[in-house]
């Protein structure tokens, strides 16, 4: 029989039993939208993880570091340089670096711990100078109260919610969190706040004389601060115990010259000398690329790529588990789908008789079979995929009025992509030939007398 | 397949037997029958129930296969041929008319006609068209869209005879195709198959209770007892209703009229 007559006559026999083939289907549609839905959370949490990891700059970042150590922790290695023929990584080699195909920019780190006051009281925390792409790049930056830097070096603040918590001298109770950021703004955003810190400056006079460029004297300063903005997430969040409370427009950071234990000779202020230097990317793929890159000008580099592995890894056996989950009610509904055509077959014995007396070949009532069996698998599929679609959003609807109770930014926890559409189909017109196969082969070799016979 | 002259055989069965096990007891449907049939010939076959009537047209419909012996029809020994070349057989060189009809009830009687050229792939637009011929020959040409259920016994033992036609057999199998009917429409029916079988040169065997009608229609009466050839008359031959004077084997046993 050709293709079309298969259909044909495949959806005429289900359109005959319409309610029962409807309960079968729907048995699929189940079991495809749990699959669905389950999938789209999980993959969803994934997608919600990966942004936020994208974000925090563990993708898209590699750390340059000069083979200057000064505690000669490393053991000589073989793939470069040794440490003290090792290039000083400066100004220059930061330039050179930001021409390396890939690289968006390339910025020191910049972070100190030192004194603010604030309302004549002293607060000792950790300062950090934030690069003006972060504003787009960081999503700490993104549901933020106020603004971010007006420009590169304005003398401005934005401070991290467990900081003005400290300032605005509020304890959370332990185990809550629900000091509103917003509340927290009012009265901070606007204010300044003055930083007491140590500047490093160049010492003409040393006593070690000129050609010794580490010559420097520490002179203190203080700088008025305006506070403009104030995160509630940590758009530090991976710095672990280096994380900082104080965020500084990453120009004026550098202008400051601060006395830190990570930036060497800036008094050699035309030419400072990092120690580290954050490499942003373009693309995360292009971090290997730009990793070697920099090994061979003669640094050290090193990315956090191979950390996601097991963040990739957890959420694989995640999916894992929610599909399995998911296909157990679509290994139910297969069961459905060979009750139904077994009952067809037991119902249509005599038609299968008339037809097989009639020229009909073994191939043609098999394909008969699987034919509606495939149609079955496919209207619940495609039913399956709205469904579980539905209950994902749903489940997000109900997941984001919790976490907005819970003064949460929304959060997109469910999605569905078109692979994950197109495979529930697939999937399911495989799971229902599967379970067609066993009744379309009986179907194929009853014994046309007896089929006849069969009232 | 060849096709058959007009004196060639359409049908051979040499001491062809089909024995079923029911439990310990061996029966014997067919039990050892050789028969010719001519192409172009009509033949009745007679005999009580459970005589091997329907068994033996079975075997020659390549519905079921001998236990023993062998069925040549048109040059084919059908125990050789495979499934498929079976399905292919029925198909092709066979059309078969039952007693129940055996139309399919979801079906509209052009559908229903339609069906064995799906089997045969033909193009929807040309199976359509044969299938309002067939229909229309069989006087039914007005009916096309009806369900079985809505017609009378003769409209759908003549929509059934449509359909055995519509592959254009060489040979047409009926199993007692006016045991559901009053006598009047039995006679129309009969006449439609023997002016088909004069008209198209099918050979026809026809599995009967009605001697009657045998004996008016049929050129030739094959009479069945337990399995066994008792008898087989040419219709030339017979005058009045003795079928013994004219048989050498003995008469036939139940309840031929």
């Amino acid at each position: 029989m050709k293709f079309y007559d298969v259909a044909d006559l495949a959806i005429r026999n289900l359109r005959e039993s319409v309610f029962r083939n409807s309960l079968t289907t729907m048995g699929i549609s189940v079991g495809v939208a749990s699959l669905v839905a389950m999938l789209s959370l999980g993959i969803g949490l994934q997608q919600l993880a990966s942004r936020r990891l994208q974000k925090s700059g563990l993708f898209d970042t590699v750390v340059a570091t000069s083979r200057r150590d000064l505690r000669n922790f490393r053991e000589p290695r073989e793939d470069g340089p040794p440490p003290a023929e090792s290039p000083s990584l400066d100004e220059p080699a930061r330039k050179k670096i930001e021409q390396i195909p890939g690289v968006v920019e390339a910025y020191p780190d910049i972070r100190f711990v030192t004194e603010v006051r604030f309302d004549g009281k002293a607060h000792l925390t950790m300062v950090a100078g934030v690069p003006f792409s972060a504003k787009n790049n960081n999503d700490a930056f993104d549901g933020m109260q106020g603004n971010f830097f007006s420009s590169d070096a304005s003398p401005e603040v934005i401070l991290q919610k467990s900081f003005a918590e400290e300032l605005l001298v509020i304890t959370p109770k332990p185990g809550t969190d629900n000091t509103s950021i917003a509340e927290l703004a009012k009265p901070l955003l606007g204010r300044e706040l003055t930083m007491r810190y140590a500047e490093r400056t160049s010492s003409p006079s040393s006593s070690l004389g000129q050609s010794d460029r580490a010559a420097y004297s520490v002179v203190s300063r203080q700088k008025a601060l305006k506070i403009v903005g104030l995160t509630d997430l940590d758009p530090d969040s991976m710095r672990g115990t280096a994380r900082a409370r104080i965020f500084l427009p990453l120009k004026l950071a550098q202008d400051l010259h601060v006395m830190q234990s990570n930036l060497r000779d800036t008094s050699a202020s035309d030419s400072p000398s990092y120690t580290s230097l954050s490499v942003r990317v373009k693309n995360p793929n292009q971090v290997p690329a730009v990793e070697d890159a920099i090994k061979k000008m003669g640094f050290s580099a090193f990315s956090i790529v191979d950390a996601t592995r097991s963040m990739r890894q957890f959420f694989a056996v995640l999916d894992g588990f929610l599909a399995i989950f998911g296909s157990l009610a679509l290994a139910v509904a297969s069961i459905g789908i060979v009750n139904t055509l077994v009952m067809a077959i037991l119902e249509r014995r005599r038609e299968i008789g008339i037809m097989k007396a009639l020229g009909a070949s073994d191939a043609d009532v098999r394909g008969l079979f699987f034919a509606e069996a495939g149609a079955m698998g496919l209207v619940g599929g495609a039913v399956g995929v709205t469904l579980g679609w539905a209950i994902g959003r749903l489940i997000n609807f109900g997941t984001n009025i919790y976490l907005e109770r819970q003064h949460f930014p929304p959060a997109q926890i469910w999605s569905v992509p078109l692979w994950l559409v197109l495979s529930a189909i697939t999937f399911s017109i495989v799971v229902s030939l599967l379970s067609g196969l066993y009744p379309a082969s009986r179907a194929a070799r009853l014994d046309p007398v007896q089929a006849l016979r069969y009232e | 397949m060849e096709i058959p002259g007009p004196n060639s055989l359409a049908v051979r069965t040499e001491n062809v037997c089909r024995h079923y096990q029911m439990g310990e007891a061996l029966v014997r449907a067919v039990d050892g029958i050789s028969i010719n049939i001519r192409a172009g010939e009509f033949v009745a076959l007679l005999g009580a129930s459970g005589s091997g009537k329907s068994s033996l047209l079975n075997l020659i419909a390549g519905l079921d296969r001998p236990t023993s012996g062998a069925v040549i029809v048109h040059g084919n020994d059908l125990a050789a041929l495979s499934r498929e070349q079976l399905a292919k057989y029925r198909l092709r060189s066979v059309g078969m008319v039952f007693q129940s009809f055996n139309l399919i009830p979801s079906m509209s009687l052009l559908e229903n006609v339609e069906l064995p050229m799906r089997f045969a792939e033909v193009d929807r637009r040309e199976r359509s068209a044969l299938a309002r011929q067939s229909l229309e020959r069989v006087g039914l040409s007005g009916r096309l869209s009806h369900r079985p259920m809505e017609l009378s016994g003769g409209e759908q033992q003549r929509a059934s005879l449509a359909r055995a036609l519509i592959n254009r057999p060489k040979l047409l199998l009926a199993d007692e195709p006016t045991g559901n009917l009053d006598s009047r429409t039995g006679t129309e029916i009969m006449e439609l198959i023997h002016s088909f079988n004069q008209s198209l040169g099918m050979s026809v065997l026809m599995v009967t209770h009605e001697q009657a009608l045998a004996e008016r229609y049929a050129g030739r009466m094959v009479h069945l007892a337990d399995g066994r050839l008792v008898a087989d008359v040419s219709n030339d031959d017979v005058s009045n209703d003795d079928v013994s004077k004219k048989s050498s084997a003995p008469p036939p046993r139940g309840e031929t009229k």
